[in-house]
């Protein structure tokens, strides 16, 4: 009887261990072994940083080899204690600011800055333009016979005709 | 009012003109931060003789070309005529960079298609690659005789690329030196 109640103990336990992941799976990324503080700081980087390989993508999102490098030196330079501005200037030198989601302001990229508002400033400007020639422009005069008309055409003849009986 | 019908048709052309020059982009070349700056310094083993170390010094004073080359890459077997044939001419030194490969698959390569490297330096976890700006195998960086990097082809060379922009160049940086 003793004998019969270990070996189903010693099956369920076998059947858990097999059923449930060894935690050595679950920390297969080298990243999920460092405190959740870092980690936050790890993804908001990654969030910002483009994958070259493939172009729509942020590192945090690819899969590609190029990701893996990039999260790989992220965050071996954090462990080293670099902070997210020197991280950046080092992926900046070697790859460009293409590598930024958001390119910085300068010379070069002004246009894509200013641009946006400058279209909006023009159409803004356009609009004010011809609202106010709307406004400036002169009433059309009617004639005599144009009056009668476009009364005839309203009924304020009959109207008037009622409102006299 | 001939303006209000001209001025539609113009802008119109000109976004028409910009989209056209847009087809002719290539969005995966990204232009390198590195032209014109000094090559990243380096010190591998080299891939054939791992006991030897191979430095970007060693080039010193001379215009040399870097080819970053794997075994795995399927485009660096499409340039690799080319090189095979560019280093016949010995025009320039070619030296390879073999970016995140096994030895012996490497070698093996070398061995199979012709080695147009006079060395090619080991760099198996792509750190160096890394300092180099590489994201996709093959690049090649045209190296002037004082370490600065004058033009970084990326992607596969071709002949119009080696004949129209490297070769003028490469003869260029050598009339200077």
């Amino acid at each position: 009887m003793r004998a019969r109640a270990a070996a189903a103990w010693l099956l369920i336990a076998l059947i858990g261990a097999w059923v449930a992941p060894p935690p050595a799976a679950i920390a297969g990324e080298a990243v999920s072994l460092l405190d959740p503080a870092l980690e936050t700081r790890i993804k908001h980087l990654e969030e910002e940083l483009r994958c070259l390989v493939c172009q729509g993508q942020s590192i945090a999102e690819s899969d590609s080899g190029f990701a893996h490098d990039i999260r790989a030196e992220i965050v071996s330079m954090m462990r080293a204690g670099k902070s997210d501005r020197e991280i950046i200037d080092f992926l900046v030198q070697r790859y460009g600011d293409f590598i930024l989601f958001r390119p910085p302001v300068k010379s070069t990229t002004a246009l894509l800055w200013a641009g946006p508002l400058i279209l909006l400033a023009v159409g803004v400007v356009l609009m004010a333009v011809m609202i106010l020639r709307q406004r400036r422009a002169p009433r059309p005069e009617l004639s005599a016979e144009e009056v009668r008309r476009a009364e005839s055409l309203l009924g304020v003849e009959e109207a008037k005709d009622k409102g006299g009986s | 009012m001939k303006l209000r019908l001209v001025l539609p048709l113009a802008v119109f052309a000109l976004l028409v003109a910009f989209l056209y020059k847009g087809l002719m982009l290539n969005p995966s070349e990204v232009p390198s931060p590195l032209i014109d700056k000094p090559a990243p310094d380096f010190s591998l083993p080299r891939l054939h003789d791992p006991i030897t170390a191979i430095s970007n010094k060693d080039m010193a004073g001379k215009v040399w070309m870097l080819n970053v080359w794997a075994s795995w890459c399927v485009s660096c077997r499409q340039e690799h005529p080319l090189l095979v044939d560019l280093s016949r001419r010995g025009i320039v030194p070619i030296y390879g960079l073999n970016y995140k490969d096994t030895r012996e698959e490497a070698i093996d390569w070398l061995q199979r298609l012709g080695n147009p490297y006079l060395a090619s330096a080991f760099d198996a976890d792509g750190r160096v690659g890394l300092d180099y700006g590489v994201y996709g195998v093959p690049e090649t960086y045209v190296i002037d005789a004082h370490g600065v990097i004058r033009y970084k082809q990326i992607g596969p060379i071709n002949v119009d690329a080696l004949q129209n922009r490297i070769l003028p160049l490469i003869r260029q940086l050598q009339g200077q030196a």
